[in-house]
């Protein structure tokens, strides 16, 4: 279980650029869910994220992960408890080393490091064995160095790291968005299928509404830091992208103007 | 060159070869661009000369603690960056004026002599062979063990979670790894090879003096780089192998140049010298491949050539 209890977070307070990111959002988002976030630029979506990853620290509120408070956990020691995939293919591993040595760096993730060697035989085996379920050849090439993958390989190399070792939630940062359509719809896939076999709690923001609704169990809008639709189950089964936007021009009671929500 | 000129040469390339490995833990794994290692080389050489002179210490213990030292001077240097939020680089040029005076302190004088004094190298005294010879062999295989022992350690599950710290920090904090600990830690590890370089230096030298430190990062730079565009560092054993082939290779090729006399170059250009290497170590990598296209016959190039 996943509490966010009235979280606020401010950029730049006591300039002239201060912008409220998040303004007293609450969630609770139970065990083996699987929550897509949608909203528009600047909704705050990715803010969310940060704080429940531990790089950004709320003004107020607090952060309950199985009813222990994180608040003022540092990202890294988070990281036992919640596992991240960023946006940019690019951001997600070490391109200077080989496929095998970041997969040893995600096995490591939530236990001590030791001095041992770091790319044992049974982590060649483990590497090779996850890798081959992609299907995309990766499973030979362990020593070749993460650069020479393509955005999509590396994004679902990526996806395969945060998920190696258990944890509390799986956050997705749009880590779709960058990808093109076809090899986005492949992680996409293969996000389900791995969610869906461990039953991993799973918050993703996403840019687009179809994907929103296609995807999870659950579905949240955000706008201007705030949940302006909380929609889960029977309420959400029957909802098309058309519905989506009117429920959420009727909350927010104005037109939406944001052409990249209905996009996609 | 003669000899026992080649000797020497070999000796101090191969102290250097200690720097260079660890410039590039700092430089390379941790992209900590350190500038520390000219005050932790002479912080080195000041704790062993006065610990052997004046305190009549054990000449190991007193290498030792002489890399304890520069693991201090590393340690502060990442401290300022990482828990005050100051600049890399500046934090490591404050580090470098803080020592000159420490070193000052330590040593009580400009310059210890060390000659006549029982040193590291005293017992290779007793094999019968001149000391020109065996303190190059022995240095040899302090750095070949210095070497591999960097090597196990970049492989091993905490030296991947240091080298992710350089490469990707956003990454490494997302899969657990505390980045601020691991960059005090790589820091000090550096500064302690520098530290013990100085060390070894002083004793195979016959003195301390508080301006050495001069230019020793420029030199750890140039066998790091150098040694890159010689042995492409594809792998760790062969970029740390790069690394101290790359000190060797500087010092044959300073000693080359000043011997050449119809070059005309004199002692005083070494510091010239070593930034004109740095500089061509630097651009040789995109140079290559136009040369070599060339060379292939690449119609274009050889076109563009004539």
């Amino acid at each position: 279980m996943i509490e966010l209890k009235d979280l606020s977070v401010t950029f730049g307070r006591g300039t002239p650029m201060e912008t409220p990111a998040l303004r007293g959002i609450s969630l609770a988002i139970p065990s083996g869910q699987f929550v897509t976030v949608i909203g528009s630029n600047g909704a705050g979506k990715t803010t969310l994220l940060n704080v429940l990853s531990g790089e950004v620290t709320p003004e107020s509120g607090q952060v309950l992960i199985d009813e222990a408070d994180v608040t003022p956990w540092p990202t890294h020691k988070r990281a036992r408890l919640a596992a991240r995939v960023f946006q940019d293919p690019m951001a997600g591993s070490c391109a200077n080393l080989t496929i095998a040595e970041n997969l040893a760096l995600a096995g490591a993730r939530g236990r001590t490091r030791r001095f041992g060697g770091a790319v044992t035989k049974d982590l060649r085996a483990e590497a090779k064995d996850r890798l081959a379920r992609l299907g995309l050849g990766l499973e030979d090439r362990l020593d070749d160095p993460m650069e020479l993958l393509s955005g999509g390989q590396r994004q679902a190399v990526s996806l395969l790291m945060a998920t190696m070792n258990p944890m509390k939630i799986l956050l997705l940062d749009e880590h779709t968005a960058a990808l093109d359509p076809k090899i986005g719809a492949f992680v996409v896939d293969l996000t389900r299928a791995i969610v869906g076999e461990r039953r991993l709690t799973t918050l993703m923001v996403t840019h687009s509404m179809r994907q929103a609704l296609d995807v999870g169990t659950r579905t949240v809008m955000l706008h201007e830091g705030q949940v302006v639709l909380d929609v889960a189950d029977d309420e959400r089964r029957g909802l098309k992208v058309e519905d989506l936007l009117h429920m959420f021009e009727k909350v927010r009671g104005q037109e939406l103007d944001d052409d990249a929500l209905l996009l996609g | 060159m003669s000899l026992i000129a080649f000797l020497g040469t070999l000796e101090t390339g191969l102290i250097f070869g200690l720097v260079a490995l660890g410039v590039y833990l700092s430089f390379r794994i941790l992209q900590f661009p350190d500038l520390t290692v000219d005050g932790s080389f002479p912080l080195g050489a000041a704790v062993a000369a006065v610990l052997i002179v004046d305190a009549g210490a054990n000449p190991y213990l007193a290498t030792l603690l002489a890399a304890v030292a520069g693991a201090g001077a590393g340690l502060m240097t990442a401290w300022l960056n990482v828990r005050l939020k100051i600049l890399n680089l500046l934090a490591s040029i404050l580090t470098m004026i803080a020592l000159y005076s420490i070193n000052l302190r330590i040593m009580g004088r400009p310059n210890i002599a060390l000659l006549g004094e029982p040193t590291v190298f005293e017992p290779l005294d007793r094999l019968g062979i001149p000391g020109t010879m065996a303190v190059p062999a022995a240095l040899f295989v302090v750095v070949v063990i210095a070497k591999l022992a960097v090597d196990w350690f970049l492989t091993s599950e905490i030296g991947l979670a240091m080298r992710a710290t350089g490469a990707n920090p956003r990454m490494a904090r997302a899969q657990g790894i505390n980045t601020d600990f691991y960059t005090l830690a790589g820091m000090a590890i550096s500064n302690a090879l520098v530290a013990l370089a100085g060390a070894l230096f002083a004793q195979s030298q016959g003195a301390a003096d508080v301006t050495m430190g001069v230019g020793v990062i420029v030199v750890g730079l140039a066998a790091v780089i150098g040694g890159e565009a010689v042995i492409l560092p594809r792998t760790i054993f062969l970029a740390t192998l790069a690394c101290v082939a790359g000190s060797i290779l500087y010092r044959v090729a300073v000693a080359l140049a000043l011997n050449a006399e119809f070059i005309g170059l004199k002692a005083q250009d070494l510091n010239l010298i070593t930034a004109l290497l740095v500089a061509g170590a630097m651009v040789l990598p995109s140079v290559r491949a136009p040369v070599k296209r060339a060379l292939k016959g690449d119609k274009r190039i050889v076109g563009r050539l004539k």
